[in-house]
């Protein structure tokens, strides 16, 4: 070793580390307000009790213990690190919002029952109706599954038709013009008569929700398609299949899944709805017999569900999209 | 006996895939808001199998137009267009046209941007051999899983080319395909044509603006007025090839070409 290595070592011994930044920082700022939180729940008395509130404070201290951990042993670089400094600030701000929030109602009483809850008043739900709740998970996804899915072949069918035909166009579009505006939901009254069973009635609301979107975007996108593009096909010796197989449906894609995005918000925010027509399970029927019943903090817990559900198909959408259109990345 | 003959000589000729066109009183209008705008204006002109055709014009004279009624995308307001003496009333991938554009499909890679004329007719499975051949011709080997974004304008307009070639065309139908090159790739991809129909020997018919181009590649070069267009005059390019720029014959033809289109040199 070297006389100005050692130099440097005994003088200033963090020039002396290997490149990046040892010490994850926002970690113990992540650290200090989880510990907060804990601490505030677990060291104060409650005004209003809502339960769970030790299994709450466990919870946010392993939080806080992660972070430490995370914050001395994180590696110096690479991807994780990466995603460790992006979310930073997002941790720090998460300790301070539940400390906050749970000060602000269980421990004070400022934000009072029944139209508030705490954090650890939603911990206390999942802790206590988590099986309800999966069931109810599992109905609003089949639900939503069988009415998205519904709405975005129906959908993406018409609107191929309608964006390549043009009788289909001729009669379709003002149709389409006419209802796409009307919610989905104004249509119940009509479902309970020409739909056997509440669910297909249900069914047939969330497909609604879906696929006018699906529909009008693909409809478009199949519209605007470069002319250029069915002329070389034809010159080739294209017949009519092939120009909307191989060509429209394609060019049209991204198009259509605008549509299917916002058909995916739409069909979400009328499940809601769609569940109280007679069902007996899902989310939606779940928040609107707690709302009757002025269970609000299982309301907000199936909110906190509903919008981690929503925003997991969304990623879902996201990562269709990204292998499907791929070969866009050149142009955007 | 002579009908085996003939069977023998169409089995071992070397590809005998070129065609003759014949143009007779072609005029040609579109329907612009209820008002008809002529184009093209009794056009007569026969090109020979497997001549090479250069077609110079003002621009928006209808030279496009015209090609476009020769492939069959379009059908002619007045006059007929005959192939080999039958009527050319629809689209046929014996006569292909490249665009200036290389309208490559965005969505798929070059491979399969080349092998759509085989996919469109149902003969891909037997003949996949024929893309990856005619990639090879124009020097896109390698490049067959990329996709157009990927591509450089000259190679963008070779991939363009491979689609036309694979189908074997009998006419190559070629809308001032070089004309948003840069110019060392034109002058490279004019080379590269060249050699290619001189193999290949199909009939072309090339639309440009550049007069150089013209004399370079064509073996007759036909000058259209302002539109509605009618031919105004016809140059035969009388030189072997391949040809040099700076050759005096051409050189000369290209100012006497020049003062036709109306620019005195």
């Amino acid at each position: 070793m070297s006389q100005a290595t050692q130099l440097v070592r005994s003088v200033a011994p963090s020039l002396a580390r290997p490149i990046g930044r040892p010490l994850w920082t926002p970690g113990l700022y992540a650290t200090a307000s989880w510990a907060a939180a804990a601490i505030v729940t677990k060291a104060l008395p409650d005004v209003i009790a809502f339960g769970s509130s030790d299994l709450f404070a466990v919870l946010v201290g392993v939080g806080a213990a992660a972070f430490a951990a995370l914050a001395f042993a994180s590696p110096r670089s690479g991807r994780f690190r990466e995603t460790l400094d992006y979310y930073g600030p997002w941790f720090i701000a998460i300790g301070v919002w539940l400390t906050l929030w749970e000060f602000s109602t269980a421990k004070t009483g400022w934000l009072p029952k029944p139209f508030f809850s705490a954090p650890t008043g939603l911990l206390h739900v999942y802790v206590t109706e988590w099986q309800r709740l999966l069931i109810c998970i599992g109905y609003s996804l089949r639900l939503w599954g069988l009415g998205f899915g519904l709405g975005a072949i129906v959908g993406y069918a018409a609107g191929v038709a309608l964006g390549w035909s043009k009788p289909f166009a001729y009669w379709g579009m003002p149709i389409l013009k006419l209802i796409g505006p009307v919610p989905a939901t104004a249509w119940i009254p009509v479902t309970f008569y020409f739909f056997p069973t509440t669910f297909d009635a249900s069914l047939f609301i969330v497909a609604l929700a879906s696929g006018i979107p699906v529909t009008i975007l693909t409809a478009s996108g199949v519209g605007s398609v470069n002319r250029a593009y069915y002329d070389v096909g034809l010159n080739l010796g294209a017949k009519p299949w092939y120009l909307i197989s191989r060509i429209a449906i394609p060019a049209a894609l991204l198009h259509t899944f605008v549509g299917l995005f916002m058909g995916l918000y739409y069909s979400f925010a009328v499940l809601v709805v769609a569940e109280i027509l007679g069902s007996k399970y899902g989310l939606g029927w779940y928040i609107q017999f707690q709302t009757n019943y002025s269970g609000y903090a299982n309301v907000y817990a199936t909110i906190v569900i509903m919008a981690f559900l929503c925003a997991g198909l969304v990623q879902l959408l996201f990562f269709a999209r990204k292998r499907l259109l791929g070969w866009q990345e050149g142009f955007i | 006996m002579a009908s085996q003959t003939s069977a023998l000589r169409a089995a071992s000729a070397p590809a005998a895939q070129n065609v003759a066109i014949d143009i007779r009183g072609v005029s040609h209008s579109f329907n612009l808001r209820g008002s008809a705008l002529a184009v093209l204006d009794s056009i007569d002109l026969s090109v020979a199998a497997g001549e090479f055709v250069a077609l110079l014009g003002p621009s928006g004279c209808g030279k496009s137009t015209l090609l476009r009624l020769i492939s069959g995308l379009d059908l002619p307001t007045e006059g007929s267009i005959t192939a080999d003496g039958a009527i050319i009333d629809s689209p046929d991938p014996s006569r292909v046209l490249v665009f200036q554009d290389p309208t490559l499909f965005p969505w798929t890679t070059v491979w399969k941007n080349a092998a759509t004329g085989l996919s469109a007719r149902g003969v891909l499975d037997e003949q996949r051999s024929r893309v990856d051949d005619a990639l090879r011709l124009v020097g896109l080997n390698g490049f067959e899983r990329a996709y157009p974004h990927q591509l450089s304008g000259g190679m963008a307009q070779r991939a363009s080319l491979a689609r036309a070639l694979v189908n074997d065309p009998a006419l190559l139908l070629l809308d001032e395909p070089l004309g948003k090159l840069d110019s060392l790739t034109r002058l490279t991809l004019q080379g590269e044509l060249l050699s290619l129909w001189r193999d290949k020997r199909f009939t072309a018919i090339l639309v440009t603006h550049d007069v150089e181009e013209a004399v370079l590649l064509s073996s007759r070069v036909i000058v259209l007025s302002e539109r509605p267009a009618h031919i105004k005059a016809e140059f035969a390019v009388d030189l072997p090839y391949p040809r040099h720029r700076d050759n005096p014959v051409l050189v000369a033809l290209r100012r006497q070409i020049l003062g036709t289109l109306g620019h005195e040199t």
